[in-house]
């Protein structure tokens, strides 16, 4: 009895931690985007660029254009839902890249084309729960771990450190089922965007690989503008 | 003397039959086991050798560290200029720039979408500038099951049966879908223009190989390379050679606090390649010594059973005055002609049996399945010049020291106790 009432007591000091991670979503998530972002690469031996830009729309369709370097240009990658197809202008051929390829690494970087493509909402994949709280670069974060109630998916587990007045992760930890640490964020130039407070920049650590881990810069980015639909059909790949 | 011991040999069979059929016998199993143990371990080692290991191979030292994986990543640089540096300085050796690699094969259909895929391990050698001859070396011209070899840029070979499970032919496009050395997916046409078998599990599965140039571009590895193989000019591994040259390259060219200082490892410390090596170099000793060893005792006891067999006729020889010495002698000189014309049948049989298996050899594929070294699925035996004297000399050997062994009954018999012994 006494147990029970100090937990209850000591889950009454934290907000419902359903309700931050909505408004994570509402800050991340968008019924479409467009943007133009960098990758800055960190490889063992060398660094490189990468210069794309992306159309998103929903959880299921994006299409994202490689601009930089020239070796790339053209080359254009379009996910349906799972599937995802990608045309290199150097073949002229659009290629399908299997389920399991979706985790590669995108150019090499510490992103797969999964981390690159998916917008999926939290709230419709993971039960959260606050453990406490930390202090993130001065900012006051709660820390809430995220377990997954759906199968198909990535990242098993998520920790977050959210900042606690603006509702944005500032550090993610991406983990698989076995416990295995698979990823690291550090979310950084939040920016008030609209509505909403948006990471400008993110650097991502595939803690599996070498490497300094990979800078993803949000250049500009637009928020819920009409898209066409022929951007998210195979012909657009080609064009 | 020996024709009358020959033809005592020849006359009374009991006296020969036996240790001729067991020295014989003896000397086949030495001739054959010895043919058969080169041929297999000099068949890996070369076929290590030609696929893989080179007799000496020039890595970054980051790459070593996962060599299995051809890191591409962590690949040589300035291979346009190095290469011909090291050919100059280390001129017992011919060196080839190879890259290996991972990959997907994407087969198009008429729509120019995919029809069908499948993962490659991909080899990249020099096929098209006619500086070495890579081809050769790897047996690819021999191992050809359909088309022709490379005679333009943007062809490749795939493996037989990978080509059949893609259903693809020669004369077909299709794309290799890679990694590049900074980790960019990569994509490149090629055209098949034949198919291999090797007869290795490992490269039958499914490779492509392709001239080095053509995968630089699809792989964006431009004057780098994965691995330097350097092959001795003579054709053959020699371990203390090759030892000296890499401590020579090394103590040059590798450091410690650079991952990407480079590295060189000799065949035997590459691929638990070390401990066959070695075994070959054994082989002869332990081989003579076993069948010494063994046959002494097999003979010994042959000797000694005619020893008994004989007790009444050494007995009678020495009543009539023939003294001890003088028997012991005419048994080693039979021994020795039992031991040259055993040895001689033995050697025959061997011969005819290891030929046999030189020519035809023995298909151990189902065991190879899960090899973490390159083996050939076909072993076969391999004469060489040894196997001619390999189980003769031991077989001659062995005889002598059986009845030399067993004859020191002779000198035990008491000349005073042989007429009472006879008269039982």
């Amino acid at each position: 009895m006494i147990f029970i009432t100090c937990y209850c007591g000591l889950n009454a000091q934290y907000p419902d931690a359903r309700k931050i991670i909505e408004s994570i979503d509402q800050n991340m998530s968008s019924e479409n985007r467009v943007f133009s972002s960098s990758m800055i690469i960190h490889g063992r031996r060398t660094t490189h660029t990468v210069k794309l830009k992306t159309w998103t729309a929903g959880e299921d369709k994006s299409f994202t254009e490689y601009l930089f370097p020239v070796r790339e240009q053209g080359t254009k990658m379009l996910k349906l839902e799972d599937q995802l197809w990608i045309y290199s202008p150097s073949t002229d051929r659009i290629i399908q890249i299997a389920g399991h390829m979706l985790r590669q690494s995108v150019m090499g970087s510490d992103l797969s084309y999964e981390d690159l493509m998916e917008d999926s909402k939290l709230t419709d994949q993971y039960n959260a729960r606050i453990t406490g709280t930390e202090t993130v670069d001065g900012h006051q974060c709660w820390v809430i771990e995220l377990t997954a109630f759906v199968t198909e998916i990535a990242y098993h587990g998520k920790k977050l450190w959210v900042d606690q007045k603006r509702n944005i992760p500032l550090r993610e930890e991406m983990y698989a089922k076995s416990g295995t640490l698979l990823k690291r964020t550090e979310l950084s130039d939040i920016q008030r965007i609209n509505e909403r407070w948006y990471p400008k920049k993110i650097v991502f650590r595939d803690m599996l690989k070498d490497g300094d881990g990979t800078e993803f810069i949000i250049e500009d980015i637009e928020f819920n503008v009409p898209i066409e639909d022929y951007i998210f059909s195979k012909a657009s790949l080609k064009k | 003397m020996i024709r009358f011991l020959f033809k005592g040999l020849i006359r009374d069979r009991n006296r020969s039959l036996i240790p001729l059929i067991v020295t014989a016998t003896g000397v086949m199993l030495t001739v054959v086991f010895h043919a058969w143990m080169t041929g297999v371990i000099g068949n890996s080692i070369e076929f290590n050798a030609r696929f893989a290991a080179g007799h000496v191979k020039i890595m970054t030292s980051a790459y070593s560290e996962n060599a299995g994986q051809s890191p591409n990543d962590l690949a040589i640089l300035g291979t346009d200029t190095l290469t011909g540096i090291i050919s100059s300085e280390i001129p017992e050796m011919d060196f080839a720039e190879r890259i290996y690699f991972g990959g997907l094969i994407d087969v198009p259909d008429s729509a120019g979408e995919t029809r069908a895929q499948g993962p490659a391990f991909g080899i990249g050698i020099d096929m098209l500038s006619g500086r070495n001859d890579e081809t050769e070396r790897m047996n690819i011209t021999s191992s050809l099951r359909s088309g022709r070899l490379p005679m333009t840029r943007n062809e490749a070979i795939l493996s037989s049966d990978f080509a059949d499970k893609l259903k693809i032919n020669p004369g077909d496009r299709f794309t290799l879908v890679g990694s590049s050395m900074y980790g960019e997916l990569t994509m490149h046409n090629f055209i098949l223009c034949g198919t291999v078998e090797f007869g290795i599990t490992a490269l039958d599965k499914g490779t492509i190989i392709a001239d080095i140039q053509d995968v630089r571009e699809a792989l964006n590895m431009y004057d780098a390379t994965g691995e330097i193989l350097g092959f001795f000019r003579t054709g053959t591994y020699d371990d203390e050679q090759a030892t000296m040259i890499v401590n020579r390259f090394n103590e040059k060219y590798f450091s410690a606090d650079d991952e990407f200082s480079m590295l060189m490892k000799s065949l035997a410390q590459q691929n638990n390649m070390g401990f066959l090596v070695e075994y070959s170099g054994k082989l002869k000793a332990i081989l003579v010594a076993v069948f010494v060893m063994a046959m002494s005792l097999i003979l010994w006891n042959a000797g000694l059973l005619g020893g008994l067999r004989r007790y009444g006729e050494f007995g009678m020889r020495l009543a009539i005055g023939e003294e001890k010495g003088h028997v012991y002698k005419t048994m080693l000189m039979e021994s020795l002609i039992i031991g040259f014309f055993g040895s001689l049948a033995g050697v025959a049989a061997g011969m005819v049996i290891a030929l046999y298996l030189q020519e035809h050899g023995i298909d151990l594929g189902i065991m190879m399945k899960n090899a973490s070294i390159m083996m050939p699925h076909l072993f076969r035996a391999q004469i060489t010049p040894e196997t001619w004297y390999i189980g003769f000399v031991p077989g001659f050997l062995s005889t002598q020291m059986g009845a030399l062994l067993a004859g020191i009954g002779i000198y035990r018999r008491q000349t005073a106790q042989l007429f009472k012994e006879l008269e039982a």
